[in-house]
């Protein structure tokens, strides 16, 4: 591990997806670390690569899928190399994943108590009893009302909300080190949300674990993590800390996505959207994937791939207007309007405290 | 799911009568009486005869006859065997029909499931291949062809088993493998159709973040959601044995009801067709009314819903 | 983690703003287009086992009703004297095919024990009325296939029409044909089709065809059906409505299209079925009657003589279980080639 604070360390990661077409290639390049106890956001439209990458942490590609590149170190070892066998054993007690729609996640057939004792039977050799027992306390931590009543239901007898809050009490049952949530609010109501993030915060508190929290959604972003990194077309195209990415983007395409963002103080009411479509794959473009759908494009996108340029020690973004040489260009102005923001966000008083832990 | 239930069985009243009419019609169409075969006999003696079956009261008259009948489990006399009663000639041959089905349901659901299984779990590689070949060979091979097959090179020429007959189990052995291919092809493909899609389904994915081995995935969560939908294969498996029963009997001369049957097809005994056909057909309402009802027990999706429409 | 962006080569002229009528197309789509059609056909070609059935499917079709084109023996024409002679083919020299047979384990040549010259030679043999064997195969083909088409064709008009008429009216005589299609399949097809051919017995093909069309239907009905209650809520076919199009020309313009690969499925498994049936009846003795022929008919003369000339019946019974085979094969891979979610 480069930095003893990193649980998870991904360097250069490559994956193509054999298909009929030809190869498509769906991760190219990506790198990020995760921090211990810190909630990192990866944040992109689908087709992006976002849950492609969390499956490679968990070793759950797709068979067409292949890992061309790159590394991903995990207490010390990289998990890619680590055999179907092993990821078994890491699977749900070291890294636990929650995933989108809580309405079909669960085995309808079977009941919840014996499908959250599951994982503490495999990982902790627990027997049945024991499980169980441990299973109703979890029930309780999620915030189920009468577990032991319910414990021995069946999924449909539970609403999306109570079902994601089993999920979730799955994931976390053997006090995994690494929670990957994606998209654990997209199929829900948005009242049920804020509970369900609500919920998550709190037991990442309690059980101290480190979350990767996938999302098209920024507006869930903003409460929920501590730094983000912004993919586009099977790359990390900015990163830093949550309120570096909202208050003074730098890549067009993250000025793209909050300026399509509704916001309280959005004014005039015109919110825009961002043109085009995300470009296929199969013949990723040279230079700057957005060069295509971006106002901004300059030559040079077309022809070289921007490399990731420093805006501060925790803030990066891979785009050619970042070069000392490249004009200044003018942000749209909610970009401005946010980036004043955060100017006076960085003045010594008064002193906001940012949600970066150390 | 009470008023389902009564409704249900209202309709399985209502179809066993319309079968109970359109076969009543359809034989009195027919040629033929119980005394084509004896044309030396005098006129009093044929007119005694046709008053034996009731042959010799109107058409209509017959048919409510026939029907009342029913209700109280008459179900008229055989014209081959003159002395006998269809209900008894049935009761009498129920017992091998019934051992050879259920020996023949019990093998075949077994293997169907395993090799289905096998298809679904190592799909597109070469045990999928083989699986799915023998499963289709078990739809493609006619069971006479089967039986044929099987009594000549297993019974006769390598005589592990006995050729024909009834008297013991090994006489069992042939024409239960014979009589299992086809529910053994039905069950495989069922459970390698279903299992594919449930494999591929989000439950699976979380079983699998659980950690759990491909094993433990299968055995606790992929064969329990694909075993459920499968008692929907009880009424198609039922009339496949019907069907290959009423062959396989008669080639190892089993005295069975589909042995029987054939029979009676040959000789126009009317009244046994009519009362085997009957017969067919409430077993096979009942195993799908009861279908419906295992249904509405073991699936929890569908338990206390209420209607299992 | 971060790239060294200093060592940059910058050229002049690079960081000019990029001309957007020139630069990449924002809608640009790189996968090949398919159309529905070309995609389906694609993906049935590249199943190997469906292509392969297909080709020879194709191949039983030309030989059960071109083939007598070629090979003229008359299927019902006897000869007693050459009566079961085992296979010969001239030039051959492998046993089973050179005329040969074992008779008390010696080998014996049958043809010449028959009397026959030199020239007479059956390629599959002759049966026990001494007619040839492989003009017997090729007709019975064909009135296997024969019967079996046309009775899936019964039953693709019925149980099409019913199924759209019953999903697209809705309601109470929906119910009501819901009942219908219910009642008729709870009783066992077998016994429909057992009784139907014995109450028109002598009536030959015409009553299997019958019998058969009158069961297989309720399966494509329901399919219809299920179909048809789904797309009729979809937004072409209210647009279509609401434009004043007539139902017929609904059903037959923007229905029949969307439902043809349910069709086309449900068919490539009547149809063997169909032929199983036709076989079945025949074997057990109601079905077609001499001198006609089909296959299961002469499954059913050969298995007398199976135990001394096993080919009787093997040759018949192969061609039986190829044409399954093929049907059912063609039918699944037709099945993945249609679904688009089994797409790779």
């Amino acid at each position: 591990m480069e930095n003893p604070e990193n649980v998870i360390e991904v360097r250069n990661l490559e994956i193509d997806f054999h298909t009929y077409a030809g190869e498509v290639k769906a991760i190219r390049d990506v790198s990020f670390d995760l921090r211990k106890g810190e909630t990192l956001a990866i944040v992109g439209e689908s087709g992006s690569g976002k849950s492609v990458t969390t499956r490679s942490l968990m070793g759950l590609l797709a068979p067409n899928a292949e890992i061309k590149k790159g590394s991903i170190m995990f207490h010390g070892e990289d998990i890619i190399k680590k055999s179907e066998k092993d990821m078994q054993h890491i699977r749900g007690k070291d890294i636990a994943m929650i995933f989108q729609d809580p309405m079909t996640s669960l085995d309808p057939t079977m009941r919840i108590g014996m499908q959250i004792a599951e994982p503490l039977m495999k990982h902790k050799g627990l027997k049945k009893k024991e499980a169980i027992a441990q299973a109703l306390e979890m029930l309780k931590l999620v915030g189920i009302t009468n577990p032991e009543g319910r414990i021995n239901d069946y999924p449909y007898q539970f609403s999306g909300g109570m079902r994601q809050r089993i999920v979730i009490a799955i994931a976390l049952v053997c006090y995994p080190e690494v929670l990957i949530a994606d998209e654990p609010t997209t199929a829900l109501d948005v009242t049920i949300q804020a509970q369900i993030l609500d919920l998550m915060k709190d037991l990442q508190n309690r059980i101290d674990t480190s979350i990767i929290f996938i999302t098209h959604d920024l507006g869930v972003v903003a409460g929920m993590a501590d730094r983000v990194a912004v993919m586009y077309a099977g790359k990390i195209v900015e990163y830093g800390t949550v309120d570096e990415i909202f208050f003074n983007p730098q890549h067009p395409y993250t000025w793209g996505l909050l300026n399509s963002m509704p916001t309280l103080d959005t004014e005039g009411g015109s919110l825009s959207a961002i043109p085009g479509t995300p470009p296929d794959l199969l013949d990723p473009p040279v230079g700057d994937a957005f060069a295509a759908r971006s106002d901004y494009a300059m030559k040079i996108d077309t022809e070289k791939q921007p490399p990731f340029f420093k805006v501060s020690d925790t803030h990066y973004a891979a785009t050619w207007l970042l070069h000392p040489d490249a004009p200044k260009v003018t942000p749209p102005a909610e970009i401005i309007r946010r980036q004043k923001k955060f100017a006076e966000m960085q003045r010594p008083e008064p002193p906001i405290k940012t949600a970066t832990k150390e | 799911m009470r008023k389902y239930l009564l409704k249900r069985i209202f309709y399985l009243f209502l179809t066993l009568f319309i079968v109970a009419t359109v076969t009543f019609f359809l034989m009195k169409l027919m040629p033929g009486t119980p005394l084509q075969n004896e044309a030396k006999l005098t006129a009093s003696e044929k007119a005694s005869i046709l008053a034996q079956y009731g042959l010799d009261k109107p058409v209509w008259l017959q048919y409510f006859i026939y029907i009342g009948g029913i209700f109280k489990g008459s179900l008229g006399l055989s014209f081959q065997f003159s002395d006998q009663a269809v209900s008894y000639l049935i009761g009498s041959r129920m017992g091998p029909s019934m051992q050879l089905g259920g020996q023949a349901l019990l093998v075949g659901v077994v293997l169907g499931i395993i090799l289905g299984a096998i298809g679904a779990i190592r799909k597109d590689t070469w045990a999928d291949r083989v699986a799915t070949i023998l499963s289709i060979l078990g739809i493609a091979v006619p069971s006479f062809v089967l039986a044929i097959l099987l009594q000549y090179y297993l019974g006769l020429k390598l005589g592990l088993f006995p050729v024909a007959g009834w008297s013991g189990f090994s006489y069992t052995i042939l024409p239960t493998l014979a009589l299992a291919a086809s529910p053994l092809a039905e069950t495989a493909r069922f459970i390698r159709t279903d299992m594919v899609d449930v494999l591929s389904s989000d439950y699976i994915e979380l079983a699998k973040a659980k950690g759990l081995s491909k094993f433990g995935i299968v055995y606790h969560h992929a064969l329990r959601n694909s075993l459920i939908p499968m008692v929907t294969l009880i009424g198609p498996l039922a009339a496949a044995l019907m069907t290959g029963s009423m062959v396989v009997e008669n080639i190892f001369s089993v005295p069975g009801i589909g042995e029987q049957f054939v029979k009676s097809i040959l000789v126009n005994d009317y009244p046994t067709i009519m009362g085997v056909t009957i017969f067919y057909s409430a077993l096979l309402c009942l195993l799908l009314l009861l279908t419906d009802i295992i249904y509405g027990i073991i699936d929890p999706r569908i338990r206390l819903s209420g209607n299992g429409d | 983690m971060a790239d060294n962006p200093e060592n940059i080569e910058i050229k002049p002229g690079d960081f000019a703003p990029l001309d957007k009528q020139a630069g990449p197309d924002k809608e640009k789509i790189a996968a090949p287009s398919l159309t529905f059609g070309q995609d389906v056909w694609r993906r049935l070609k590249s199943n190997k086992t469906a292509f392969t059935s297909f080709i020879v499917l194709v191949l039983l079709f030309l030989m059960a009703f071109g083939g007598q084109a070629l090979y003229h023996h008359d299927p019902n024409a006897q000869s007693p004297k050459y009566a079961n002679l085992p296979p010969k083919i001239p030039g051959v020299n492998i046993h089973g095919l050179n005329g040969h047979i074992n008779q008390s384990g010696k080998d014996v040549d049958a043809y010449a024990q028959a009397g026959a010259s030199s020239k007479v030679h059956y390629v599959l043999g002759t049966d026990y009325l001494g007619r040839d064997l492989f003009a017997r195969i090729m007709y019975g083909t064909r009135i296997s296939l024969e019967i079996a088409l046309i009775a899936t064709l019964i039953d693709l008009t019925i149980g099409v029409g019913f199924g759209i008429l019953s999903g697209w009216k809705g309601g109470r005589v929906d119910l009501f044909m819901q009942r219908i299609i219910e009642i008729l399949s709870s009783v066992p097809s077998l016994v429909v089709m057992v009784l139907m051919a014995t109450a028109f017995q002598k009536t030959g093909m015409a009553s299997i065809i019958a019998a058969l069309a009158l069961i297989n239907w309720t399966t494509m009905a329901r399919l219809t059906r299920a179909q048809t209650l789904q797309l009729k809520n979809q937004d072409f076919i209210l647009a279509a409505r609401t434009l004043g199009e007539s139902a017929p020309k609904i059903a037959w313009k923007h229905l029949l299209p969307n439902l043809s690969s349910v069709i086309i499925i449900q068919t490539m498994f009547t149809i063997p079925n169909a032929i199983f049936f036709e076989a079945f009846l025949s074997y057990i003795g109601i079905g077609i009657s001499s001198p006609q022929a089909s296959l299961g008919t002469l499954i059913s003369d050969g298995q007398k003589n199976f135990q001394f000339l096993p080919y009787q019946m093997w040759y018949p019974a192969i061609v039986l279980i190829i044409l399954m085979l093929a049907f059912n094969l063609l039918g699944d891979g037709m099945r993945d080639a249609f679904d688009p979610k089994s797409k790779r």
